[in-house]
């Protein structure tokens, strides 16, 4: 279901400045597809099985220049510890990171979004992406709020207000998807940062452009508009789904935010989701500030209340109570309806700590015989000698030097956020 | 061997992974011996390995300064007719082995005070799920993976950051965390651990019974514990206590940089050393327009 259409008509041709997304997908790739190219022709059988597959992308010479299949456990690997000391560098400079975000994303629903160089539609692919992501946003960033914009006839629409639940953002997308007309940059860029300048001024403005056109149809000088977001501190991102474009890149570059072009659909979600985590945060960006919270407590079994947010009949035990005006909410976190106060819980609080003590990332380690950590991974206890086969690199925490195998490797630094070495040995400094 | 038997898995086919705290300060003075108690545990073992012999048992030790796999149902037949007697009487071995080891190195680290240390849960839990997701990662079909926490000894408050994490990975991989306190005292972070996660959290009264609280709560699988009825888990107390006085509090200030709670109003985060400058209190009339 990777289906870039090759001979896709209409600037469907892959973008070059992300060199670094190598296609990993070169496998499992269906044989029921009967699609059609944007020109309108079929492709063959044996057509689609290069069209689709790329399967040359698969091999690589190796020194003595044979084609040999690409490692991908290897590769999948190295491209992970690539971003994970890329990230880790960060931290180490001692930034910040901006844990209260407030992030618009706007989706371009112009006719460049039906292409189908994406299967089935860009547009299809970018709202299935974005559901991905604000799930995974919320997860990462419990205490941070989402909007969403549209794109559409050269006007930008609010579809949701900014807010704190997933479902209802989702819910609004989905609702949402057709297309048509012309993109308009300025436009979104003027309705997000008018939005955005209402925010309390700790939390971290953020645009994410989810951008399939080629071209932006504007009313003004969008640099000024452009000027005027760096002004006002939004950090706009843009991820393309078709080609570079100079201005998206120019705003991207003045705003601090980042610009990506995606090669294919995995490629996509991938860029996509590299903004979850929150973002090293420039100092000057947000004022560091006190924010009152409530923590509110279940109610009783036999109080019975309206809740503020659904406006049903609850019993006390099925919602909190806003600890400032008694008001009954179904879910956490979430901004009380009365009297405006923040309610979080003590979980939703410490689900960001992990951004704040991020795990070292371990040090590569060939394996030699004898030496001290055993010949199993600390972790999984999976054997280390013969993963793959022929290459016996592993890693090694460089705190409490257990070893572990390259599963483990990911999944403690991307899930677990705890080396289980450094917590299963009592240290003086903790 | 799990690819011959792959079509056999179904949901009622589990992975338990037990952690058993052996923090030798809480077993010298608990109501029930520690020899005891792993005969319990031995027992309960053994029933979970009889319902199917495709279930797989996992135990982990969770000491004072470390943690080890003390038992791998996985590696003990994988040698072929092994002896049921003889693999548990070898785990009970590798167990005594591992508390001798685990009370040598707090012997020579001197920064435990008698009596007063907390096992290494947060490493133990950290262990569990590592191993549960080589399961994951072992095909498309594998037993339902669990967690078990047999804890005795109060909670480290210097584990909290590292419990979380392991809590809310768990939550992501839809791996339930049980838990049995066999200690006199509930525990606040297993509690969160099985409310967050949807697992049983359960503190027997009478502990020379032991044994029939784990093999009626906690032997069943995932599938069939939808049909029991089993403990409810009381309401667990979500409110944070203040950094500075470590009372609970109804409301307080967080700080936007680092997160910490404070009861009252400060001029800096005594945490990360930010300034806070006090232009305007927005959170009351903050987007005013959106509320209409």
């Amino acid at each position: 279901m990777y289906g870039v259409g090759v001979g896709g008509g209409g600037g469907g041709f892959n973008a070059p400045s992300t060199a670094s997304g190598r296609r990993k997908n070169q496998e499992d790739d269906d044989d029921d597809e009967e699609e059609e190219t944007g020109d309108g022709r079929v492709l063959e059988a044996w057509e689609r099985a290069y069209a689709d597959d790329r399967s040359w992308e698969a091999l690589q010479e190796d020194e003595s220049g044979l084609l040999r299949p690409i490692d991908t456990k290897n590769l999948v690997h190295s491209q992970y510890r690539r971003r994970l000391l890329l990230r880790s560098a960060a931290a180490a400079a001692r930034i910040q990171k901006g844990l209260i975000r407030y992030l618009y994303i706007v989706i371009d629903l112009s006719k460049a979004a039906s292409e189908m160089d994406y299967r089935p539609s860009r547009m299809a692919v970018v709202a299935k992406c974005a559901e991905a992501f604000i799930r995974e946003f919320f997860d990462q960033n419990p205490l941070s709020h989402v909007g969403l914009v549209t794109i559409k006839d050269g006007i930008s629409h609010r579809l949701t207000e900014i807010g704190g639940s997933p479902e209802s953002q989702i819910n609004a997308l989905m609702g949402k998807l057709e297309c048509s007309g012309d993109s308009s940059l300025q436009n979104a860029l003027e309705l997000v940062n008018g939005y955005l300048n209402q925010i309390p001024s700790y939390g971290h403005k953020e645009v994410l452009f989810l951008y399939s056109a080629l071209n932006t149809c504007d009313p003004g000088d969008i640099m000024e508009t452009i000027e005027k977001c760096k002004k006002s501190k939004v950090r706009c991102s843009v991820i393309g789904l078709a080609a570079e474009i100079f201005i998206c890149k120019h705003l991207c570059e003045e705003t601090g935010g980042s610009y990506t072009v995606a090669l294919d659909e995995s490629h996509f979600k991938e860029l996509l989701l590299e903004h979850a985590p929150p973002s090293p945060a420039i100092a000057e960006y947000a004022a560091a500030n006190l924010i009152k919270m409530g923590f509110p407590q279940r109610g009783a079994e036999d109080l019975i209340s309206i809740c503020s947010c659904h406006k049903k009949i609850k019993s006390g035990a099925e919602g909190y109570i806003c600890p400032r005006c008694k008001v009954n909410v179904c879910e956490l976190p979430t901004e009380c309806r009365t009297c405006g106060l923040t309610l979080v819980s003590s979980p939703h609080l410490a689900r960001s700590y992990h951004h704040l003590f991020p795990v070292a990332p371990f040090d590569e380690v060939t394996f030699k015989l004898g030496q001290k950590g055993g010949q199993n991974c600390f972790g999984c206890q999976q054997s280390l000698i013969n993963t793959g086969g022929q290459s016996n690199i592993h890693v090694c925490c460089p705190k409490c030097k257990h070893h572990f195998c390259f599963d483990c490797d990911i999944y403690i630094h991307e899930s677990l956020h705890n080396c289980p070495g450094c917590e299963s040995q009592r240290s003086s400094s903790r | 061997m799990t690819s011959a038997h792959s079509k056999l898995y179904s949901d009622d086919v589990s992975l338990v992974v037990v952690v058993v705290d052996t923090n030798p300060f809480f077993w010298a003075g608990a109501a029930l011996p520690f020899a005891d108690f792993l005969s319990h545990l031995i027992h309960f073992v053994n029933s979970l390995l009889l319902l199917s012999n495709l279930n797989h048992v996992v135990i982990i030790a969770a000491g004072v300064s470390s943690c080890a796999y003390v038992f791998d149902s996985g590696n003990a037949y994988a040698g072929g007719t092994a002896d049921v007697a003889e693999t548990l009487g070898k785990a009970s071995r590798k167990m005594e082995e591992f508390i001798k080891q685990d009370a040598r190195e707090t012997a020579s680290n001197g920064t435990v005070a008698d009596g007063g240390a907390a096992s290494l849960f947060s490493g133990a839990l950290s262990l569990a799920l590592c191993y549960i997701q080589r399961i994951f990662r072992s095909g498309t079909r594998h037993p339902q993976p669990r967690i078990l926490c047999l804890q005795g000894s109060p909670d480290g408050p210097e584990q909290y950051v590292a419990v979380m994490n392991s809590i809310f990975s768990a939550q992501r991989s839809m791996v339930p965390i049980d838990t049995c306190i066999v200690g006199t005292q509930d525990s606040a972070f297993l509690q969160q651990a099985s409310y967050i996660t949807g697992g049983v959290y359960m503190k027997p009264q009478e502990l020379s019974g032991l044994f029939q609280y784990l093999a009626a709560v906690f032997a069943t699988d995932l599938h069939s514990r939808t049909f029991l009825r089993l403990p409810k888990t009381l309401g667990v107390d979500f409110r944070a206590s203040c950094f500075c006085h470590k009372k609970t509090i109804d409301m307080g200030y967080v700080c936007s940089v680092c997160l910490s709670i404070f009861c009252k109003y400060h001029k800096k985060c005594s945490t990360c050393g930010s300034e806070f400058s006090r232009v305007s209190m927005p959170d009351l009339n903050s987007l005013p327009d959106q509320r209409q």
